[in-house]
């Protein structure tokens, strides 16, 4: 009998798309904490980006209809075991973000210190359109949790920054 | 709504035997408060949703909704692993009185002033709770708590900008603003405030302080910034009942909306 190889598993998370944005998968967006193989188990522990995101059940339930086969027990759980960062999104990623028009996150803001000193600093973004810095925020908050409305002042076009959380 | 949402998996409650009964009653208080506090405020913003003074105030506001009931979502669920019981069953089958929301929560919506009055004290208050409880001895609330962080940088943001545009506005917006927080200073107060046994937490490393030095800690941050716009500095005491039973009409208005649905068919699966 064949061994399943952590490889395989990390292959088959590759093609489970993002069900908000397509274009990226679970594995660019840096969800996946653990793969865990051990005998004829195999547990994988996703973490959630966004802990009010209406799209963890269906990125839970993607991820576990994909894997289901691969073991004879297959377990798929979300975890906040630590904390998903936008810095986990992959250089991969970033790049197919940026060719279906979101701008990717800047570096996420330290969260040591007190959070209520925060307030000084807004996300900056370039536009994926036309790569130009001369941009404006236009809304911290967007159509899904975790997008930024943008507007860029160069090629007249809006466009959505994936968040830095 | 917490069916197959994020658990505490990982290091499930391992922590959870670790305080004795006193100290786990005084957790079970902090987690019901803080839930409360997130779902409630959670439920005053979607009433904005469609009426917003301005488009992009409607999407921001669904979406501060969205963040804040997914933290109370979050949160019951903790609550639910640390004394048994379901999630939903915490939001949304409790009677008015049962909530632990602190009365800041307690007044409706009112003007587009009164609702950032409100936000900012709201999410500078909850800003230093969360900072005294991110290196929680309780893991899985460790874990939730440097999550909501993350997301509540953005609320933080957001608030303060609505506060400068409003105290920096012109004579109706600025008056607005400064009698919104002249009625809700008491109140804002009780956000943190009213949680039983919280030296014991402090004694199990679950809370960095307790919530009197956590509330002088956030008056002092916020102090600068208040003198500097001209808005009103907070009273010296939050008051009596700060957490409940008695609670507002506007209370029981808002709980007769967000229960109407589960109490039309508790049973009901989706």
């Amino acid at each position: 009998m064949r061994t399943l190889g952590e490889t395989e598993v990390w292959e088959a998370l590759a093609e489970v798309p993002d069900p908000e944005i397509p274009v990226v998968s679970v594995v660019d967006l840096g969800l996946v904490h653990r793969v865990e193989l051990d005998g004829g188990r195999l547990r994988v522990e996703l973490l959630p980006t966004f802990v009010g995101c209406p799209a963890l059940e269906l990125i839970r339930r993607s991820v576990a209809d994909r894997l289901a086969g691969m073991a004879p027990e297959v377990e798929v759980e979300m975890t906040f075991a630590v904390p998903w960062t936008s810095d986990r999104i992959t250089a991969e990623g970033r790049r197919k973000l940026r060719g279906s028009g979101f701008a990717p996150p800047g570096p996420a803001p330290s969260s040591d210190g007190p959070l209520f000193m925060t307030i000084t600093t807004r996300p900056r973004a370039t536009c994926p359109w036309c790569g130009s810095a001369d941009t404006a925020l236009e809304n911290l908050f967007g159509p899904t949790l975790c997008r930024t409305l943008f507007w860029c002042n160069r090629c007249r076009q809006p466009f959505e920054q994936f968040k830095a959380v | 709504m917490t069916t197959g949402g994020p658990g505490t998996t990982g290091e499930p409650a391992a922590s959870v035997n670790q305080f004795d009964p006193e100290t786990k009653q005084a957790l079970a208080n902090l987690l019901l408060a803080t839930a409360d506090d997130e779902f409630v405020i959670g439920f005053w913003d979607s009433e904005w949703t469609g009426i917003a003074p301005l488009l992009e105030e409607d999407v921001a506001f669904a979406s501060l909704a969205q963040d804040e009931i997914g933290h109370a979502q979050a949160l019951y669920q903790l609550l639910a692993d640390l004394e048994g019981g379901d999630p939903d069953e915490l939001a949304f089958g409790r009677r008015p009185e049962e909530y632990r929301h602190a009365r800041l929560l307690d007044h409706p919506r009112t003007d587009w002033a009164f609702s950032v009055a409100r936000r900012f004290l709201y999410d500078t208050a909850d800003a230093a709770r969360l900072d005294a409880l991110v290196a929680s001895a309780h893991a899985p609330l460790a874990g939730v708590v440097a999550k909501m962080r993350r997301e509540e940088t953005y609320h933080l943001l957001h608030m303060h900008a609505w506060l400068e545009r409003l105290a920096t506005g012109g004579p109706e917006p600025r008056s607005r603003l400064v009698a919104a927080m002249e009625r809700l200073w008491p109140d804002a107060l009780c956000v943190l405030a009213g949680v039983e046994g919280d030296a014991l937490l402090v004694e199990a490393g679950v809370l960095a302080e307790p919530l009197a030095a956590v509330r002088r800690r956030w008056l002092a941050g916020l102090a600068p910034e208040l003198e500097r716009l001209g808005l009103p500095a907070p009273p010296a005491d939050p008051p009596a009942g700060c957490r409940g039973p008695d609670r507002s009409d506007d209370f029981r208005w808002l709980w007769e909306q967000f229960t109407m649905v589960r109490r039309s068919d508790p049973e009901a699966v989706w």
